[in-house]
């Protein structure tokens, strides 16, 4: 294999490109000064506040919410489509699954922005229009997780099922489920990732009562950056790597090809 | 009867979710902005009223050039931050695709696990570098921060491409005489065409519709499609007009989407 030393070099720069930004955020929450220009002392004061601060808590409580039930919705739809994309030749659902996440996230926001307060009034903006359009976006990324795990499997074993006598159900439920499992649980935590982590698409659709908890961050990095940002990024970073860890403990093969 | 139990849920709540919702976004781009923002009724009560559908929206558009500028300097920025990103991504990549079967997972997911940290995180994480250093505001401060968020996105493709080369051709084309400039450049860097072509798509199409960086890293000057979407709809509440931008942009993606699939396909043809 041909690694020379100015390649090793290179990534080694890249790798470290990736890494310091988010060492100097934690770095600095546990810093004890207002500014993050210098280290001044040890403290954990910025997370008591974080703690205190009873906004960030409700922001907690609906990004929580609106990722548990977006999630929830897109892998149901999700694994449908990721079914039916595999087992039959349509063009017109690959497209409406895939469209949404291939596009420059604003304009599924502006789109259902329009939509929402267009139909449904200017008051319309709410926990749910958020959640409805976190299941549009999270369900192509389900799909492809579920299609991909259908497409390496012998459909001998469904053929199988068939002809000792089980019914469609049956054979869902007792040899497509069960097989395509460690896919939909990857799908959902990769949901519950997306729907918690996203920003552009909530900021369009969730109007001025549901904060969550990025926007949340935007709002204060808008308005004055304190160290409270960092230790609330640094809690994130921890809750978004949990899940990874869990991920890749429940469902390792479905997680490498995630992308 | 299976297959529309099976397809039918998801096709109904996409086709109200997001078809209907991109169809009304295509037709508010042609119709008048309300008095009070959003969008005039397309059937006028009151003579005088602007109402019915109209070209206005896109007339504006090529006939001030500041938009055209804007998109440009969209364009400028994406393509900044595609190279960029593919020069610091390709010694990693290349990297990876060359280490042992049992290292390669694990140097894969460090490059993926920053991107597990929220996008505002990472933007925030320069702020926080970049603002010390009177570097913020600027420029500068944008690409950085395109490429810090996009740089994945590059090489994730390239690796799986760089993955797939037949080691056997760098030993055919050194004992052929080929140095190891001209291994790179003649063997390993034509074969990777479709991975480069694949991962410029994945990083050119999101910085278009960027507007939180530009907003959070850049000045005033550094705006660009995605701020002026951004703020048709939540600043000036001028809906039309945010339509019509949000239009020209889809056809600004589809246009390099498209670009990028086709030179994809003939990288891999001649490979």
């Amino acid at each position: 294999m041909r690694r020379s030393p100015l390649l090793w070099a290179a990534a080694l720069v890249v790798y470290a490109f990736l890494y310091i930004p988010l060492v100097v955020v934690v770095i600095f929450s546990f810093n004890d000064s207002k500014l993050s220009a210098e280290w001044v002392g040890f403290t954990t004061d910025w997370y008591r506040k974080l703690f205190e601060n009873e906004e960030m808590l409700a922001a907690a409580v609906n990004s929580l919410v609106i990722a548990i039930v977006a999630a929830g919705l897109a892998t149901v739809l999700g694994t449908m489509a990721g079914i039916a994309m595999h087992r039959y030749r349509s063009k017109i659902l690959p497209f409406m699954v895939l469209t949404p996440i291939a596009m420059p996230e604003i304009l599924l926001g502006v789109a259902l922005l329009i939509f929402f307060i267009s139909t449904f009034g200017a008051e319309s903006l709410s926990l749910a229009t958020v959640i409805v359009a976190h299941t549009t976006f999270c369900i192509g990324f389900v799909a492809i997780i579920v299609r991909a795990r259908l497409a390496g499997m012998d459909e001998s074993i469904f053929e199988a099922a068939r002809d000792l006598g089980a019914t469609p159900w049956q054979t869902f439920r007792l040899v497509t489920l069960p097989l395509i499992k460690p896919g939909i649980i990857a799908g959902a935590l990769m949901a519950f990732t997306l729907s918690i982590d996203d920003f552009v698409i909530t900021f369009f659709t969730a109007g001025a009562g549901v904060p969550t908890l990025p926007l949340t961050i935007y709002t204060m990095i808008k308005i004055a950056v304190t160290p409270e940002v960092n230790a609330l990024s640094t809690l994130l970073m921890l809750i978004t790597l949990t899940m990874i860890v869990i991920a890749s403990r429940i469902a390792p093969d479905a997680i490498k090809g995630k992308g | 009867m299976t297959r529309w139990l099976v397809s039918g849920p998801p096709f109904l709540f996409l086709l109200v979710f997001f078809l209907v919702p991109s169809l009304i976004m295509v037709v508010a781009s042609f119709r008048y902005p309300g008095e009070f923002g959003a969008l005039a009724p397309i059937f006028g009560t009151q003579p005088g009223e602007d109402s019915g559908l109209t070209l206005e929206n896109y007339q504006v558009f090529f006939s001030d050039s500041i938009y055209v500028q804007i998109f440009a300097k969209s364009f400028g920025v994406a393509a900044l931050t595609t190279l960029v990103c593919l020069v610091l991504a390709y010694p990693v990549a290349l990297l990876i695709a060359r280490s042992p079967k049992r290292h390669r997972d694990l140097m894969v997911l460090l490059c993926v696990l920053p991107f597990a940290s929220n996008f505002l995180v990472r933007v925030y994480a320069w702020m926080i570098i970049l603002g010390p250093l009177d570097l913020l505001f600027s420029r500068f401060a944008v690409i950085v921060g395109m490429v810090y968020v996009h740089l994945p996105f590059m090489i994730l493709p390239l690796y799986t491409n760089l993955e797939k080369h037949d080691p056997t051709l760098l030993d055919a084309a050194q004992d052929l005489g080929a140095n190891a400039w001209d291994r790179f450049w003649r063997v390993t860097f034509p074969l990777s065409l479709p991975g480069i072509f694949s991962g410029s798509a994945l990083v050119f199409i999101p910085v278009l519709g960027m507007f939180a960086i530009p907003e959070i890293l850049g000045g005033k000057d550094d705006w660009l499609v995605g701020n002026l979407i951004k703020e048709s709809f939540l600043g000036t509440r001028d809906w039309p007009f945010g339509s019509m931008l949000s239009i020209m942009l889809t056809i600004a993606v589809l246009l390099i989407a498209g670009l990028a699939a086709s030179l994809a396909r003939r990288g891999m043809s001649r490979a």
